[in-house]
């Protein structure tokens, strides 16, 4: 069998999501490409080519595929499917994955799995649904199975140890449809929030952004990424990119601590997988405590920045 | 300017989901059902175009069991001018939805698309790229700013690392986050209003679509459930747990 992986990357180096996807790759069996598509991307690519388990990489360098565009990116890797006879199609299922993937699927005539978080055989996999309330396991009847894969329910393979060849396949066109405007990109010294082994988190109960520095200080203590409730994300506590749940991002730390947030189901759709919880609320009903492995009743503003001062 | 909203009808965001006994889906018996929150902020956005002068006209549609009417009316309530309800008990996959979103674009000619980025009961987050697909449209997912210019439109796009803006041509397909905006409540003269607004109903197949699933389920489970947890008097303890209990600091 012969399955593709859609690299997610930043030109230079390989994003942990990809390592995850192809860690899920390996368990459904088969020869692996992982493509890696950008502009002056080789070091990405070079980078691919270290990774165990991969077979092949082929690099796609363009200046139609700077930004990710779907309209660009998804011909080419429906080409890419079609002409090496790929049975399974694979993407992290970030914001990357999800963006351009489904256009994949259109192109193929296929129905996409989204996020999977198990595979049972080449045609059967688990996925969450209502959140996370629900786990279903789906059985797809395509003959090209298109995914894109949840990173936190899968180990990441390691990043060094293979040498897989680089092949190019040259340019790509450019669909006029889209163009890259701008970005704002958060820029932090603190681990990544996906892939940290420790997330602080701050709700609604925090206040304000000035308060949220408690957070902060708490999770630079413990090398900590920072997460976020909707509520804290709204009201402009922190940036967007910091929320953590259902339509957030997915984390599964070795430590999760939420602060001053209710749990409500779509936030626990993005950390209940986290090893170890640690609920501070001043309601002591609050439903984080359901999934908290350690709760603490007491108010946030005393507890936090005690807890950062005593660690 | 003429704007389609696709609505799903979900499970209210605030019902707690139960898997059926015997696995096969979960339970929607006797459950609030609700528009999907997402697709409520397209309407939302497509109510503030026209209020803004920049549209002219909204149609709502929905793929779906004849209660969808439900669904099209509150989105007619917050403002859209008609409803088209396709009507169908079967369930329909993101794929076949977007096949059955591309005839009724053919049929009614938008200049924009706009849509929930995912439903949240599959959380699919898939059919507003395939429409895109199937048009060659192009598309700007996970919106949180809307500007529309003259034959193209500004959208400010949520991503993994931050804010991304693209230039989009129109027509074009928008796909809704939850920062885009803040859904209004219908108001009663509103809800009233809707009830007499026009909704047409047709069958997948006088799109001449056919629903044909290519997913099975075999089973619905309930997720893990955690192991019980215990509360801890105070901030001391707390440290010692983590420490020496669950040595994870
Ligand atoms: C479609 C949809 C998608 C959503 N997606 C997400 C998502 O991805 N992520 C997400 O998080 N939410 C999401 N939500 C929102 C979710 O439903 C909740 O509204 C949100 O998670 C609440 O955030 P919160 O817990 O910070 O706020 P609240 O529910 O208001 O909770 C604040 C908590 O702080 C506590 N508190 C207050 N003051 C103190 C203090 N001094 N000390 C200690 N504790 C204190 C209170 O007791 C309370 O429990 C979504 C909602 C919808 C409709």
């Amino acid at each position: 069998m012969s399955i593709l992986v859609i690299a997610e990357h930043d030109n230079q180096s390989i994003k942990d999501a990809t390592l995850s996807t192809i860690a899920a790759a390996k368990e459904i069996g088969g020869d692996i490409t992982v493509l890696v598509a950008g502009q002056g991307c080789d070091g990405a690519a070079q980078a691919a080519s270290q990774i165990e388990g991969v077979s092949t990489v082929l690099k796609a360098d363009d200046a139609s595929l700077s930004h990710n565009l779907a309209e660009n990116l998804a011909p080419l890797v429906a080409d890419t499917v079609k002409s090496k006879g790929c049975e399974h199609v694979l993407a992290p299922g970030s914001t990357f994955g999800k963006g351009f993937l489904p256009c994949v699927s259109a192109l193929l005539d296929v129905q996409q799995l989204t996020d999977i978080i198990g595979v049972e055989g080449a045609d059967t996999f688990k996925r969450p649904i209502y959140g996370g309330q629900a786990i279903a396991t789906v059985k797809t009847s395509d003959a090209i199975k298109v995914m894109t894969v949840r990173a936190t329910a899968f180990d990441k393979v390691a990043a060094s140890g293979g040498s897989a060849s680089v092949e190019d396949l040259g340019g790509a066109s450019n669909s006029g449809l889209s163009s890259f405007v701008g970005q704002e990109l958060s820029v932090s010294e603190r681990p990544e929030l996906t892939s940290a082994g420790v997330v602080v988190s701050g709700g609604r109960g925090v206040g304000s952004s000035d308060d949220f520095k408690i957070i902060e200080a708490l999770a630079d203590k413990l090398g900590a990424a920072v997460g976020a409730s909707r509520a804290a994300v709204d009201s402009g506590y922190i940036s967007n990119d910091h929320q953590v749940g259902q339509t957030g991002k997915v984390v599964a730390p070795e430590l999760y601590i939420a602060v001053g947030i209710s749990g409500a189901i779509q936030h626990l759709a993005g950390m209940k997988d986290s090893k170890i919880i640690v609920a501070i609320n001043k309601d002591e009903e609050a439903p984080i405590f359901q999934v908290a492995d350690y709760g603490l009743v007491a108010d946030l503003f005393d507890a936090a920045p005690a807890l950062t001062e005593k660690l | 300017m003429k704007i389609l909203v696709p609505v799903k009808r979900v499970i209210d965001y605030n019902v707690k989901v139960r898997v059926k006994s015997d696995n096969t889906g979960v339970e929607t018996q006797n459950v609030k059902m609700s528009m999907n929150p997402f697709d409520e902020i397209a309407i939302e956005e497509a109510v503030r175009l026209k209020e803004a002068g920049k549209a002219t006209e909204i149609i709502a549609v929905s793929v779906g069991p004849s209660q969808c009417q439900e669904t099209l009316r509150t989105a007619m309530a917050i403002g859209a001018d008609s409803g088209i309800l396709i009507e169908t008990d079967e369930t329909v996959e993101p794929l076949n939805v977007a096949k059955l979103l591309k005839a009724v674009v053919d049929e009614q000619s938008p200049d924009i698309v706009i849509m929930g980025k995912q439903a949240i009961d599959d959380d699919s987050n898939q059919t507003g790229q395939m429409l895109s697909t199937l048009l060659g449209w192009g598309q700007a997912t996970f919106a949180s700013k809307v500007e529309l210019e003259d034959g193209s439109a500004k959208v400010t796009r949520e991503l993994d690392g931050g804010l991304e803006t693209l230039s989009i041509k129109t027509p074009c397909i928008i796909t809704t986050d939850l920062r885009l905006n803040e859904p209004r409540y219908a108001s009663l003269p509103n809800i009233m209003k809707a009830k007499k607004k026009p909704m047409e109903t047709k069958s997948p197949s006088d799109y001449g679509v056919e629903i044909s699933n290519r997913l099975e389920i075999l089973k619905v489970e309930e997720p893990a459930a955690r192991a019980g947890g215990i509360t801890v008097p105070d901030v001391d303890t707390l440290i010692d747990k983590l420490k020496n209990e669950a040595k994870v600091i």
